[in-house]
């Protein structure tokens, strides 16, 4: 538990350890506006939920000051994944499903850089499923909002891993079977670190969750529902109170460090509860391989790389 | 064997010592036996002798036991292949005996443990039998074990014997191994060699010394071709890496895991092939050059990533220590078929760098090329290793790494525009900056897979992906131009100009050494640049009547291995044919003389 808080890891991730990055970033510069930090029009249908998650990432990168040469934002494939191209900063367009470990060697060797990484159902729990577990086991420090919206939307309204039992898609015309993936079950047995659950209806509560997430040190990661109005309209309807259904937050006396609680609320039906299920703080793999690194470099105190490749290179003759 | 002729005195009496330039030793037990390390001692020995070496090792794909050979062959002179044939074998079981005699030259000699082994009378008249008791005398010597540990140390001494190596040296060495384990460890592993070494063998057999070699102004290092692949991307300034354990690419995760973190790096261990590849993507986009690989399947699982950092133009290296395919195959056999997929693999028209080092010395220097390119270049450079170079231990001249060494940390000077996919320049390279640099003008690129404009947003507009394809194709072009012109090893005229690529230079070199000697008129051309090919190959091929393209891949089904269906495809010269096999094995020199004599008749 300690290990994050001991480890200073800006400071010590050898991989740009040589350089004060710092210097780059004049601190006397305005927050940015909405109009600079906007880049394409959002190619999104009209209605779409992800319009509001864009637009308070904008609210969030405002309200922390952040500026464009410091943010790096990634994604994987689907509707949800085309969000980099409407960010006016470092945007990364990688393939389906692999997003995570794409972020992953970006926040490990740049850890001076904020690293958010945004995708979809199919991205989070289908093709890249696998990923999401071994970032969560690892503890990597960046932020992964998963838009989910039950469907696959950009290939036109397949059954996706969140789909519930009887949805009826292209690709199961009788109502799908299969039984969705609950998310926050998932994480939280994949040993993700900062788990929250919230939607693109709500814009208060879903820019609460991503400035508490981005104050996560570790792997954060926020379910955030966003309706496809295209493919499956109405699926939230019932957490959305202006429809008539309930948003339900989270119990104040529920305690984030408990992961049986944290399953708990996830076994409710949906809409489920809204808000932080889990919150821990557990060593980082950017601490871990930086407290590796320190060890190491200890050995090796004062030598230029060339030397200590010829240390080496002199026990081999 | 050069200059002198190895056997043993068959006649009775005072035992002589004979002087010999080289010898090659195979030793034969099983994986748990140690015996690679009696190998790795005598190539080490050789290294600091200033002598040549080369070794060759098979070991079972099973996860502890199994027949496992190491051969090693040392010389004065220039040693350019482990050797065909073996001058001493050093036979521990029945199988080890059976199963390898074939590979001892008439009258060679054998030398076993009587404990385990039962000479056969037929071969007891064809090859000189040594027997010695080693199970015994070396529990004799350091007291018994139940996993009949030490003999492979052991045997070294006997070794250190018979050819009157250097015993201060390696006892040297055996210290420096053992070095901060128990010294009990270190006594015990010395006591059985000083047995071995001390051993009587009265007129058994002759013994022999090697000429002295040639000083050399450098010192020589010793190691595998894994570790010099490793050992040359950290020189290169490589400082992240990602990778899945698979035989036999995990060699240099393990040490790239154990070193980078002495640099400032970190290599990751994760979950599959793919996320490897991403990692490896996502720390190359941050400003470095990151390095993943793998072998056999792995590089199949990650093509689809590879093909994205040649539309996204980011730099990588990707490591393919080959292996015997397809599927699962062959995992700790050789083979050099991944050349398709080193060039071809994936989807959509996606030109890539590939090299193939060709010995364990260019594993060094061609890990550093290939990250220099990826980086000059903005594309994935594929290494194209293999089990065989991977595995064997050479000495070469110690490289000067205060002049090479690289440092590629990322520079974020603020920059005032940038088009990282800018199709300025008609030499197809645009620049690229790393996340975290200032951009004046507020248009911050973005990195993608998905056809682009010059900013990196999408389009689909056919114009752009006619003119980003020429792009992605050009870069390449401009990169063949200044590859250097591969040389002719032989004369630049004659009958057989055999080609080949990778692992496969020492036996080519040393089959035209033989056959120039009884006076053909052959040649070899070794060609490192696979992809883009250096430009005027035609020129070499125009010298020759014959261009044989020597590959351990499968012939195909017109009759060409891998490298020769491309340099077909390029030159259209019908005198380019194929040479090929696919048994796992390295290639024989006399293998190489007999079917390219039989192919040219």
């Amino acid at each position: 538990m300690s290990a994050s808080n001991t480890v200073d890891n800006d400071a010590s991730n050898g991989v740009v350890a040589e350089q004060s990055l710092e210097d780059a970033e004049p601190s006397n510069r305005a927050p940015l506006t909405k109009k600079e930090i906007s880049a394409d029009h959002p190619t999104w249908c009209p209605g779409c939920g992800d319009f509001s998650i864009l637009a308070l990432y904008f609210r969030l990168i405002q309200q922390r000051g952040l500026h464009h040469e410091k943010i790096t934002t990634v994604a994987g494939i689907g509707c949800s994944s085309r969000f980099p191209y409407f960010v006016q900063a470092n945007g990364v367009h990688f393939i389906h499903g692999r997003a995570l470990p794409f972020a992953t060697g970006v926040a490990l060797s740049r850890p001076d850089l904020h690293t958010f990484v945004f995708g979809g159902d199919g991205d989070a729990f289908s093709i890249g499923g696998n990923h999401l577990t071994h970032t969560a086991r690892k503890n990597v420090n960046l932020t992964y909002v998963i838009m989910d919206n039950f469907v696959y939307g950009l290939t036109k309204k397949q059954t996706s891993p969140t789909s519930p039992i009887g949805f009826r898609s292209k690709t199961d015309v009788g109502g799908s079977k299969d039984k969705p993936i609950n998310p926050m079950k998932q994480l939280v047995a994949a040993g993700a670190t900062f788990i929250a659950r919230t939607t693109a209806t709500n814009p208060k509560h879903l820019l609460a969750m991503m400035d508490k997430a981005m104050d996560h040190d570790g792997f954060s990661v926020i379910e955030c529902l966003s309706e496809c109005v295209e493919f499956y309209p109405g699926a939230f309807d019932k957490a959305t109170p202006r429809k008539g259904g309930a948003f339900k937050e989270i119990p104040e006396d529920h305690d984030v460090t408990s992961e049986l609680e944290a399953y708990k609320l996830a076994d409710d039906s949906f809409p489920g509860y809204f808000g932080i299920f889990y919150d821990v703080n557990e060593p980082t793999k950017n601490a871990n391989e930086a407290s590796l690194i320190s060890s190491a470099r200890e050995k090796v105190a004062g030598m230029q790389d060339w030397e200590i490749l010829q240390k080496t290179f002199d026990r081999v003759k | 064997m050069n200059d002198s002729t190895l056997t043993a005195s068959t006649a009775g009496g005072q035992s002589n010592n004979a002087n010999i330039s080289e010898a090659v030793i195979r030793i034969a037990g099983n994986s748990q036996d140690g015996i690679q390390s009696i190998g790795g001692f005598l190539a080490r020995l050789a290294g600091r002798s200033e002598q040549e070496v080369m070794t060759f090792m098979t070991i079972p794909s099973t996860i502890s036991g199994g027949p496992s050979i190491f051969q090693v062959r040392i010389g004065t002179g220039e040693v350019l292949s482990a050797g065909d044939e073996a001058d001493v074998l050093l036979a521990f079981y029945q199988h080890s005996y059976e199963g390898h005699i074939d590979s001892l030259k008439e009258s060679g000699i054998v030398l076993y443990d009587s404990d385990h082994v039962t000479p056969n009378e037929e071969w007891q008249k064809k090859y000189n039998h040594v027997a010695i008791p080693i199970s015994n005398l070396t529990i004799e010597a350091i007291g018994g074990t139940a996993r009949d540990k030490g003999k492979n140390i052991y045997a070294l001494g006997l070794i250190c014997r018979i050819f009157n190596l250097n015993s201060d040296k390696l006892k040297g060495l055996i210290n420096e191994k053992f070095k901060g384990k128990n010294p009990a460890i270190t006594e015990t592993a010395l006591n059985a060699f000083n047995a071995g070494h001390l051993y009587e063998l009265g007129d058994l057999i002759e013994t022999f010394s090697f000429s002295e070699a040639t000083h050399r102004d450098s010192s020589q290092v010793v190691m595998n071709g894994n570790e010099a692949l490793a050992y040359g991307l950290i020189a290169a300034g490589v400082r992240f890496g990602a990778g899945y354990p698979i035989t036999p690419w995990s060699d240099i995760m393990e040490l790239l895991r154990r070193e980078l973190p002495k640099y400032g790096g970190s290599f990751i261990q994760c979950e599959d092939e793919i996320a490897s590849i991403a990692m490896a993507l996502g720390a190359s986009y941050g400003g470095r050059v990151g390095v993943t690989g793998s072998s056999g399947p792995g590089i199949s699982l990650k093509t689809e990533a590879l093909g994205w950092g040649i539309m996204a133009e980011i730099p990588l290296v990707l490591v393919d220590v080959q292996r015997g395919g397809p599927s699962t195959g062959m995992p700790t056999n050789v083979e050099q078929s991944d050349l398709n997929i080193a060039c071809f693999g994936g989807h959509g028209d996606s030109p890539r760098v590939v090299l193939a080092p060709a010995n364990v010395e260019d594993c060094f220097y061609s890990a550093m090329e290939a990250v220099r390119i990826a980086r000059e270049f903005n594309v994935p450079v594929v290494l194209l290793s293999d089990q065989a170079i991977g595995t064997r231990i050479e000495a070469f001249d110690e490289p000067d790494l205060k002049t090479l060494c690289k440092d590629i940390t990322p520079d974020l000077t603020p920059v005032e525009e940038h088009k990282p996919y800018s199709l300025e320049d008609v030499s197809g390279v645009s620049p690229r900056i790393a996340p975290g640099t200032q951009v004046k003008s507020g248009k911050y690129p973005v990195i993608t897979g998905l056809e682009h404009d010059e900013l990196g947003h999408p389009t689909g507009s056919s114009q752009l992906h006619q003119e980003m394809t020429n792009k992605r194709r050009n870069k390449l072009k401009t990169l063949a131009k200044s590859l250097p012109f591969p040389q002719v090893y032989g004369g630049d005229h004659g009958d057989v100009l055999i080609v080949g690529w990778g692992s496969t230079q020492g036996p080519i070199h040393e089959a035209v050494d033989r056959v120039r000697k009884a006076g053909e008129k052959w040649s070899s051309l070794h060609i490192r640049h696979i992809n883009p090919l250096p430009e005027g190959l035609e020129k070499a091929f125009d010298g020759f009547k014959h261009v044989m393209v020597v590959e351990m891949n499968d012939e195909g089904l017109y009759g060409y291995g891998q490298l020769a269906g491309i340099l077909r495809a390029r030159y259209c010269d019908p005198k380019i044919k194929g040479i090929n096999k696919s048994d796992g094995m390295t290639y024989k020199v006399k293998e190489i003389i007999k079917r390219v004599t039989a192919a040219i008749n």
